[in-house]
């Protein structure tokens, strides 16, 4: 097994009195996609910082490529990496072409490179105009191709998705799968959470700088115990009557069944037996709900 | 080098489509050849007034007239970047802070040079061919050279006060109050100390201290060789005393070296 892509060693970070990250260790492996969530402030920008090398981490160990990112040496390993930033407005005078091909160059390539590159994420067509002219999505569209340029092994997304329709959402994906398949890793770092789920193979849940939970998302389902809903059509109130069933009824939804994850199977059965059952409904806990499960458990622990 | 030259052919384009160069050249053109005409109109004629009144009165405007547009030109470098997103996003690039801050500087730093010398030198050929006097080139040389030295510490120090400041109005406000400062204040004080302390300040003291200031070094280069006629105030009583020409540019150029310098170094110890 080769060695983690990108590890961090009880890497933290201090500014003054306050704890941007405190010490959190993960590692990505090479063609990994791991979703890092939290909200605002959680940390989550300060840790592409250090893995990016614009920070330095005041302890700990952060290691990407096998060297500490903000050292001379990592220097070659910068060209390998991409970025999109939360909040970046290129420069407003420039057209979308002259943007891209000024930090294609940065990088060592040229600007037929980034003609490709906006043909890839669909804005050709605009290219020769300023970005000030630019939609919220065409400026998004815009910065991926930056994060794209020079096929990354590494590629550090932070609200990747935000402002772009749901097509371009959809290409969006294709795309990281893509690059996911060519032995990229990505970390992907939002709190939008539909439709993320089934492009990320691991989660990382973050809040005010400390790492909450991080696994895949079967994992996270595990640890967070969360019950599956189960709800049945046309049975017309006999749930209530099977003794088997009416325990997994509550009060505030009661047409459905909260079942814990291991009982599911016994529960189906036993509904599959009621003759009048003609539809049936399964809902795992999503990303969503297990978010919230961690970070609600997270702050009533802080109440205490 | 790649890498800087990259940054400094963005920052020229960039100087090029917003009319910088266009307007600086013009307005050093306008008033230096208006300068040139039309300077011996105080003394009650029209036409070509002699080379060291017209020099004379090129260095008291473009004293004032070059670290404003300097400072203009580049107090918004860095915290503008930052303010957009793009500086942190450049710091991940294969870009140390050094290379993209010289980028910077050579690419704002020859717009400031190419407007300098297209505009004086427009009526330093005019001139040439008023008088034909050879005399004219020379003295418009040490005019261009000095001026252009003289843009570019105001560039360096412009990038200090955009590095140091986190919003883009703080540091119009800085460059604002530095120009007042280096422009205007610095030869009050100068001349309320003369005029106020008796025997307060020797010349070779005053000649020192006018080496805090780069527009002051400016002005002794170019009207150190002139008739004394046409300086007046402070600058007079230090011309005496005057320090060689080779001096002086040693001066204006650690005037532009050491500000850059300083500016790396904030840049580097910079938390993004």
């Amino acid at each position: 097994m080769s060695t983690p892509l990108v590890s961090l060693t009880d890497a933290g970070i201090s500014y003054q009195q306050l704890d941007a990250l405190k010490s959190v260790t993960m590692h990505l492996n090479q063609g990994e996609v791991m979703g890092l969530f939290g909200h605002n402030g959680a940390g989550k920008t300060t840790m592409m910082k250090l893995i990016l090398g614009v920070i330095s981490p005041s302890r700990g160990t952060v290691e990407v490529m096998g060297m500490a990112p903000d050292s001379k040496e990592a220097w070659h390993c910068r060209s390998k990496v991409g970025y999109l930033p939360e909040n970046v407005s290129f420069y407003e005078q420039l057209t979308g072409l002259e943007v891209l091909t000024y930090f294609a160059k940065l990088k060592g390539f040229n600007k037929k490179q980034a003609i490709d590159l906006l043909e890839q994420v669909g804005i050709t067509h605009a290219m020769k105009r300023q970005v000030k002219t630019y939609s919220k999505g065409m400026r998004q569209r815009l910065g991926l191709a930056q994060a794209f340029i020079g096929e990354p092994k590494l590629l550090l997304l932070d609200e990747p998705t935000v402002g772009l329709d749901p097509i371009a959402t959809r290409d969006f994906y294709k795309t990281v799968d893509q690059l996911k398949s060519n032995g990229s890793s990505v970390i992907l770092c939002s709190h939008v959470l539909p439709g993320v789920e089934q492009h990320i193979d691991r989660a990382m849940i973050l809040s005010t700088g400390q790492l909450l939970a991080m696994g895949t998302l079967a994992q996270l389902r595990q640890q967070a115990a969360l019950p599956v809903a189960i709800k049945p059509f046309g049975l017309n109130g006999s749930v209530v009557n099977d003794s088997k069933l009416n325990s997994f009824l509550t009060a505030n939804c009661p047409n459905t069944l909260l079942v814990p994850e291991q009982e599911k199977m016994k529960v189906l059965k036993q509904l599959l037996s009621h003759e009048g059952l003609d539809d049936l409904q399964v809902e795992t806990a999503n990303l969503e709900q297990v978010y919230q499960h961690f970070l609600l458990k997270h702050e009533s622990g802080e109440k205490k | 080098m790649r890498q800087i030259l990259t940054v400094a052919n963005k920052e020229f384009h960039d100087g090029l489509r917003n009319r910088w160069l266009i307007s600086i050249t013009l307005i050093f053109a306008l008033l230096s050849i208006g300068l040139t005409y039309f300077g011996a109109a105080a003394s009650g004629a029209v036409g070509v007034a002699s080379l060291s009144t017209t020099v004379a009165s090129l260095a008291s405007l473009a004293v004032f007239l070059i670290p404003l547009i300097a400072l203009l030109l580049s107090y918004d470098s860095f915290v503008g970047e930052q303010e957009s997103g793009t500086l942190l996003l450049l710091l991940t690039y294969p870009l140390s802070k050094s290379q993209l801050l010289l980028g910077k500087f050579i690419g704002q730093g020859s717009i400031i040079a190419l407007a300098t010398l297209l505009g004086f030198g427009s009526s330093a050929v005019l001139l040439y061919f008023q008088l034909g006097d050879i005399q004219v080139l020379t003295s418009f040389s040490v005019f261009i050279v000095s001026a252009i030295l003289l843009g570019l510490s105001f560039t360096a120090i412009s990038y200090l006060i955009s590095l140091s400041v986190s919003e883009k109005s703080k540091a119009a406000g800085f460059a604002l109050i530095t120009w007042f400062l280096f422009a205007l204040a610095f030869d009050l004080a100068l001349l309320a100390l003369l005029v106020g302390v008796e025997q307060g300040i020797t010349q070779a003291g005053l000649t020192q201290l006018m080496m805090l200031n780069p527009a002051d070094i400016f002005r002794l280069v170019n009207l150190s060789g002139l008739d004394s006629s046409d300086v007046n105030g402070a600058l007079a009583v230090a011309i005496n005393a005057s320090l060689s020409q080779g001096q002086l540019f040693t001066a204006l150029f650690a005037w532009v070296a050491l500000p850059l310098s300083i500016a790396i170094f904030i840049f580097k110890r910079k938390k993004l």
